[in-house]
């Protein structure tokens, strides 16, 4: 075990973990964050994805010791209120079936927007590839980003 | 307006009956609304039981109780809405809360075959009407006046000269009103809830990341649990040395039951660490199966004469001779795993008192039963808490996680929640089984006069669907079905049988349609026409609703008539009482077909949810056609030869075609959704491929064929 300072949404967190421990697990398991899911370990499904400096990484091939004092940005800390575009236009569009990749959709998509704040849906496509939803709600979390988009 | 007579029985179960007189009779449990009247007004209680689905707070807050297991089909959403509509409150003063499992009071709260709705329609709509009449009494009799000059609408009733009071007001009352042997349900024409676009009540919690699914239970003093099995199917635990995984930091404990091996950690991940350091043998004393002895074991059995056919209308071989041209095809599919996104887990904390068990499960039922049995314990002791699960597709219907986690407590004297890795998700599933058809079809000047089907599965059980079409269309038909053994488990999986089945059959009959020269619509329109005037043995399907949606679908997508460039692609299939029918829409990219949309027809009676309807609608169609472009898995040696997304490739964006739903504008009583738009999608998306392409696919993955899309 060690003991690790990490920053999560904007907290400065102590955590006393095995180093290769992937960042997933201390979020869920020891910083009750239980909004990033697990859903494949291999950074192959996306659920995980949080930011890291404000950029989309898969969380459960990320160990806690190779993150430093880089602040961390999980679901929860998306937006205060949530109040996030995306979020908006989740509602809007009603996108989730069984919710469970939504947080790694939507972790994903605000990284993206970030770069590429007015997208084309071939861009998006590309930028979203790394995340599965088992549902198929992948058209409605294109139309979401688009309103995001729109709206921001 | 309907009159349905209530039935509370003296046990106060929840069931419904047959009356005598055919009708339908339904009972609830009044034992919530017997609060003892000496108490009520007393106890300043904020919240009012009314009946098992709800209660109302003084505030005029409404607390309606979800029955079923949610999976991502928004039953958490659509049946509270029924409830609410009977009720008539403001869906905004709605608070939805799952119910956990009672079979007291709740009938069916199970999550397969598409039937909560279908199921449960009566049961919520009396629910909420139920609570309206006896609110509307207490107010009548508050007012001392007659109850008919009083309504209800919104949460408010109303009574002659201007009199008024909210269901809040008049709720403490209303739990002491008797039971109504009668009650007044709304004439679907009359409802305002029903109908309207209503979101995901646990939008809030998905798009914050609040705890919601099974894998979120963190419990004091709970331990992480991940479980070893056998590696192939048909190996059992010879022996095991768990010293490297005692040696993990955080591996509390290591247990053997079975053939399994249990790591106890206090993390999720040092349970898993745990588990690789774990060294097994392993034995075998049954057959190591793999899948080129399925292939060849079901292509035998295709060619085999089954002892008793599923059915059979006149002599296909005297119509086969009559045939001037005979059209015979096989179709093959592979296993399946279901690759739920979140993986199989669950809560359990044995004690000697009670056993609590809290996860994702689409039978809490049954696996209260089947836990029972396992640890010798009374039903009445094991107490089941429903998650929201992070998909279900019928692998949740099997709850051998349930009993893995109940079973590690119990030796364990520890809370502990089991936790599959996606690797053990994979390789330990009750995988869509492998299954193989052969089509004959005889035609003679253009019309089908036999038709001759030969199904064949693993463990599949009736491999056909004989009764559907186009069983009533021909007058020479014969059905026959075997089933092929194996130690492999296998099970439900979105649309049993037909996520297959349908696609084999609807892509034969554009074969077929080609082959007489007609239009792959007209074809089957012609068939259904003639079952309508002249039907063979029994129909079981409704031919007006199928031609329906077939019109429809070809309506709604220009059928015949594309844009240039576009090429089109039609499939049709009924299943879960649902009919749907769809038009897929390929374009050429250079040398590639891609799928750019897919138009579907749907008639599931009335709509509760059109927002949601939608979704279920455009998930079902990207998960039929995603499985039959790439799902593929197979067995070597006993041994799964896929256990991550790296080798298990799935649908991703880029790939899913837009999809538009049309639903069949219908007060009749709703029926399935959440499988059957995925049984045609395959099809549509095939006979597309093969206009743009000139070919045909026989065996799913299409991939294999060499097609790439997007």
């Amino acid at each position: 075990m060690a003991t690790f300072n990490i920053q999560v949404n904007g907290r400065q967190q102590q955590v006393d973990v095995d180093p290769d421990t992937p960042i997933l697990w201390v979020l869920r398991d020891h910083l009750q964050l239980v909004g990033t899911k697990y859903g494949c370990g291999i950074a192959q499904c996306g659920a995980c994805t949080i930011h890291l400096e404000g950029t989309a990484v898969r969380a459960c091939s990320l160990p806690v010791s190779s993150v430093g004092d880089k602040p961390i940005t999980t679901i929860e800390g998306l937006s205060e209120d949530a109040s996030h575009a995306l979020q908006e236009a989740w509602r809007e569009h009603d996108v989730p079936q069984c919710g469970y990749c939504q947080a790694g959709q939507l972790m994903s998509a605000a990284s993206f927007l970030k770069s590429n704040p007015n997208p084309t849906e071939a861009e998006i496509d590309a930028a979203m590839e790394g995340n599965l939803c088992r549902c198929g709600t992948y058209n409605r979390i294109k139309e979401a980003i688009l309103t995001a988009a729109q709206n921001s | 307006m309907t009159l349905i007579k209530t039935k509370h029985n003296r046990r106060s179960f929840l069931k419904v009956t047959a009356a005598s007189g055919g009708g339908l009779m339904l009972g609830f449990s009044w034992a919530m609304s017997c609060t003892p009247a000496d108490k009520v007004g007393e106890i300043p209680l904020e919240w009012f039981d009314i009946n098992a689905f709800l209660s109302i707070a003084q505030s005029g807050k409404v607390t309606i109780m979800s029955p079923n297991p949610e999976i991502g089909q928004n039953v958490k959403t659509s049946m509270p809405m029924v409830v609410a509509e009977e009720l008539d409150v403001k869906w905004e003063d709605v608070i939805v809360k799952q119910a956990p499992l009672n079979t007291d009071v709740f009938e069916r709260q199970v999550a397969g075959g598409s039937q909560s709705l279908r199921k449960g329609w009566q049961a919520l709509r009396m629910a909420g009407a139920t609570a309206k009449q006896m609110l509307i009494e207490a107010a009548a009799k508050k007012w001392n006046v007659d109850k008919s000059t009083c309504s209800a609408s919104l949460g408010v009733i109303a009574g002659e000269g201007g009199k008024s009071v909210t269901y809040g007001e008049i709720a403490s009352f209303a739990a002491e009103m008797q039971v109504p042997d009668e009650v007044k349900l709304k004439d679907p024409s009359e409802f305002t809830l029903i109908g309207t676009d209503r979101g995901n009540v646990d939008m809030e919690g998905i798009i914050t990341g609040k705890p919601l699914f099974g894998l979120d239970t963190y419990k004091d003093g709970m331990q992480f649990a991940v479980v070893l099995r056998p590696p192939a199917f048909g190996t059992k635990l010879k022996s095991y040395d768990d010293t490297g995984a005692k040696a993990v930091k955080g591996v509390n404990d290591v247990i053997r039951f079975g053939d399994k091996v249990a790591v106890l950690a206090n993390s999720t991940w040092a349970a898993m660490k745990g588990k690789k350091a774990l060294q097994a043998e392993w034995d075998n004393d049954e057959n190591l199966e793999s899948t080129n002895y399925h292939d060849r074991e079901l292509r035998k059995l295709l060619n085999t004469k089954a002892e008793e056919p599923k059915r059979k209308d006149g002599d296909v071989n005297k119509g086969f001779s009559q045939a001037d041209k005979i059209v015979e095809k096989v179709y093959e599919a592979p296993f399946l795993p279901h690759n739920c996104l979140e993986p199989m887990n669950f809560y359990a904390h044995v004690t000697p008192e009670k056993v609590d068990l809290l996860g994702p499960i689409q039978t809490p039922e049954r696996t209260r039963r089947q836990v029972a049995e396992l640890l010798g314990r009374d039903q009445s002791e094991i107490f089941i808490g429903m998650t929201r699960m992070g998909g279900g597709f019928g692998r949740r219907l099997y709850g051998d996680f349930v009993l893995e986690a109940a079973e590690i407590s119990k030796l364990a004297n520890s809370p502990v929640k089991v936790i599959f890795s996606r690797e053990d998700d994979m390789t330990a599933g009750t995988y869509r089984p492998a299954s193989k058809y052969k089509f004959k079809a005889g035609l003679k000047d253009g019309k089908m006069i036999a038709y001759h089907l030969v199904g064949a599965g693993v463990n599949m059980g009736n491999a056909t669907r004989e009764k559907n079409f186009p069983a009533g269309t021909v007058a020479n038909y014969l059905v026959e079905s075997h089933n092929l053994k194996s130690n492999i488990t296998t099970g439900a999986w979105r649309a049993p049988i037909t996520n297959f089945l349908a696609y084999a059959e609807q892509s034969f009959f554009d074969e077929l349609a080609e082959s007489a020269g007609a239009d792959p619509v007209q074809f089957r329109l012609d068939l259904f026409q003639q079952a309508k005037d002249n039907p063979v043995g029994t129909v079981d399907y409704d031919i007006d609703k199928f031609m329906g949606v077939i019109k429809r679908a070809a309506e709604k997508a220009n059928w015949g008539n594309p844009d240039a460039g576009i090429f089109q692609g039609f499939s049709a299939y009924y299943s879960h009482n649902t009919y749907v029918a769809e038009v897929a829409e390929v374009i050429m990219k250079k040398d590639t077909p891609v799928v750019t949309k897919v138009t579907c027809a749907v008639d599931c009676g009335i709509v509760i949810n059109p927002i949601a309807a939608k979704n279920q609608v455009e998930g079902g169609v990207v998960d039929g056609v995603g499985h039959a472009m790439y799902g593929d898995f197979s067995f070597y040696n006993g041994q799964p030869q896929q256990n991550n997304f790296h080798q298990y490739r799935m649908i991703r964006m880029k790939e899913a075609p837009k999809v538009e739903a049309h639903f069949v504008k219908s007060y009749n009583d709703p029926t399935g959704l959440g499988e059957p738009a995925l049984p045609p999608a395959g099809g549509a998306v095939a006979n597309a491929i093969y206009k743009a392409t000139g070919q045909r696919f026989y065996k799913q993955p299409f991939m294999k064929d060499q097609i790439v899309l997007g």
